[in-house]
């Protein structure tokens, strides 16, 4: 994630006296590269070359993708915005993949 | 269980954009403190 | 329609000693340990040999000695499996190694920025004379150098950025003011950059094209450097600055600013020149981008590879007007990215594919190949940056698919036999698209194919001036009157 989006996600953050009310959400089209963006928005900037680096911000984070958000959304909204990315990325296997990211940072993050 | 919330969107140009992410939260009462769209080329 | 590509070239330059000076790696080393600290040093002990890069198999694709469907063939990592007996010269153009590429940034400046060593410069002289494009007049420019004592005192005084060749230094390069950062030393080197290596590509046009200079009308650059001073900082021309350094005396030229979507707008805009009888003979240039080298260096670093990005690409197109012989541009179905559009990917793609296609009555299965961004993925998936290549055809794909035109099964098919692995270098306005234009006119004339799409996007939001995304597209075909004689 870019230097400048972790120091702005940063400011919007600190600034903020309660932090359970923030989601961080990804449309990123690499499972490798979210794994990255979702680490750097609860344990910290893994590449310890940002903002982020060394800070815990603990947000909840999702991608766009999974089925589980999917739920959320207005259907009629959804398709017409990320609908066609379905078909391109595997949403399952998005689902699954970042289960285990939360479930990895939450445990590193306690 | 967006309804409420802060949402912080990052897309990707070849993903998902921005825009597109923050519609879908939007319309789900989500109110949108920052989005950005990353190009990793 | 009246207006083909005529021809194109397409050149490397090896840059391994300005892998430092690529923004990214530039801007991670200030907070590593600075210049000469210990991320310097990684970044360096990865960095390949210009016989490991010239054999590289993207690259060779990327100046035309292989075609892109034979990355298929060839085992990844591709970097572990050069081309044997690759050589430096291409159908398209030529890779050139970092010495010589010294001698054409010397000639290329006019305002003294680039000081060198008297010894480098007697290193490089007799591989730059060799050189088939560079005149007498040219070579004079070299000069005889200037003391390395003197160098290192403008580095060390004067905010002069050393210039190095494999790792010693060799030069500096000089800010144009004390304050004005438009014009220091890493924004004047960036731009140097574009303008040596589109004058490069430029030469090996007019050779493959059999056109002269003094023939073209006019010049479109396409790059992403800014050229201005802080009161019209990007205002341009480096259309003009090429054309000059190459000796287009009946020519002038303007800058076309449209992100890495740039050549296709430019593309489309010459094209439209020439259509309308304003010009006859126009060239679009893209010289390369600094700022890009060594983008990923991270994840190539974590991934104990080599650096890929070590490489300047430069991109050029002859357009004129319809020879018979060579592909037309269709100026009826132009595709465009408009402001009313969404932003979405659905969005996007269908401005840029259905629309178009829609206008002249063709199905997407119809058009033999698609060509989109063509990054190379073996340089963006270890820095977890995706396949672009692949996400675009997938996309495509699922168009079709949307369409009834094939069913959600065959996307894979789709992306195999429409698309292609991306091979271009991640230089920005380089990979978007263009870089399959010589292969299409290739199998174009020998009748092998009849029409490809160009699409290119463009990321506007990165100028934090509009949340928008761009595109442009335009179809290429296959010359009619080129069909006509074969069915005689």
């Amino acid at each position: 994630m870019d230097a400048e989006a972790q120091a702005n996600i940063k400011k919007i953050v600190e600034n903020q006296d309660c932090k359970d009310n923030f989601i961080v959400v990804l449309g990123a089209s690499d499972l490798e590269g979210a794994e990255i963006s979702a680490e750097t928005v609860t344990i910290g900037d893994p590449s310890f070359a940002g903002p982020l680096a060394g800070v815990s911000l603990g947000l909840p984070v999702y991608h766009i993708l999974e089925p589980e958000i999917r739920e959320h959304i207005p259907e009629d909204v959804y398709n017409e915005s990320v609908g066609i990315m379905a078909m391109v990325i595997n949403p399952q296997e998005i689902g699954e993949r970042f289960k285990i990211i939360r479930e990895k940072l939450e445990k590193k993050n306690r | 269980m967006f309804q409420g919330k802060k949402a912080i969107v990052i897309g990707e140009r070849d993903g998902v954009p921005g825009p597109a992410i923050a519609k879908c939260l939007s319309a789900a009462g989500a109110e949108i403190v920052y989005t950005t769209t990353e190009c990793f080329v | 329609m009246s207006v083909v590509i005529k021809d194109c070239a397409y050149i490397l330059v090896h840059v391994p000693d300005f892998v430092r000076y690529g923004s990214k790696p530039s801007r991670d080393i200030a907070v590593n340990g600075g210049w000469g600290g210990e991320l310097e040093k990684r970044i360096c002990e990865q960095i390949r040999s210009y016989e490991e890069a010239m054999a590289y198999p993207p690259n060779q694709v990327f100046i035309g000695n292989i075609h892109p469907d034979e990355l298929h063939n060839i085992p990844q990592p591709w970097y572990e499996h050069p081309i044997e007996g690759a050589k430096r010269e291409g159908k398209f153009g030529e890779i050139l190694p970092e010495e010589e590429f010294y001698g054409w940034l010397k000639i290329a400046d006019d305002f003294n920025l680039i000081w060198l060593t008297p010894d480098f410069i007697e290193m490089i002289r007799d591989k730059v004379v060799s050189s088939l494009f560079l005149t007498e007049e040219d070579l004079k420019k070299l000069g005889s150098g200037v003391p390395l004592g003197k160098i290192l005192d403008k580095v060390e005084h004067d905010s002069a950025l050393p210039l190095y060749y494999n790792g010693t230094i060799v030069g500096s390069i000089r800010r144009d003011h004390d304050t004005d950062d438009s014009l220091k030393a890493q924004v004047l080197l960036e731009n140097l950059f574009a303008k040596a290596s589109g004058a490069l590509v430029m030469y090996h046009l007019f050779q493959r094209a059999s056109l002269k200079p003094e023939e073209v009308d006019f010049i479109l650059s396409c790059s992403e450097e800014a050229v201005g001073d802080r009161y019209n900082r990007g205002g341009g021309s480096l259309s003009k600055a090429i054309g000059e350094m190459c000796h287009c005396l009946n020519a002038t030229g303007h800058d076309i600013k449209a992100f890495c979507a740039a050549p296709v707008h430019a593309l489309i805009d010459a094209a439209s020149m020439v259509e309308a009888g304003v010009f006859k003979d126009v060239v679009v240039v893209g010289g390369g981008c600094l700022a890009k080298i060594g983008m990923k260096y991270s994840g190539h670093l974590k991934h104990r590879m080599p650096i890929l990005e070590d490489v300047l690409a430069g991109i050029a197109f002859a357009i004129t007007k319809d020879d018979g012989v060579n592909p037309i541009i269709r100026l009826d179905c132009i595709g465009k990215h408009d402001i009313g559009a969404a932003s979405n990917q659905e969005a996007i793609m269908r401005s840029l594919v259905v629309k178009p296609l829609d206008k002249i009555g063709k199905k997407m299965m119809e058009i033999d190949r698609y060509a989109t961004e063509m990054h190379n993925p073996e340089v963006t998936l270890p820095a977890g940056s995706g396949n672009t290549p692949y996400t675009n055809y997938k996309l495509m794909g699922a168009l079709a698919a949307m369409a009834k035109e094939i069913d959600p099964s065959s996307i894979e098919d789709f992306v195999r036999k429409k698309g292609m692995p991306g091979f271009s270098p991640t230089q920005g306005h380089v990979p978007a698209a263009v870089p399959f234009l010589g292969h299409a006119l290739e199998a174009m004339r020998r009748g092998e194919m009849n029409t490809v799409l160009f699409v290119a996007k463009g990321s506007l939001f990165l100028g934090r001036m509009s949340q928008l995304s761009d595109g442009m597209s335009f179809l290429l075909e296959r010359n009619p009157k080129s069909m006509k004689l074969e069915n005689l």
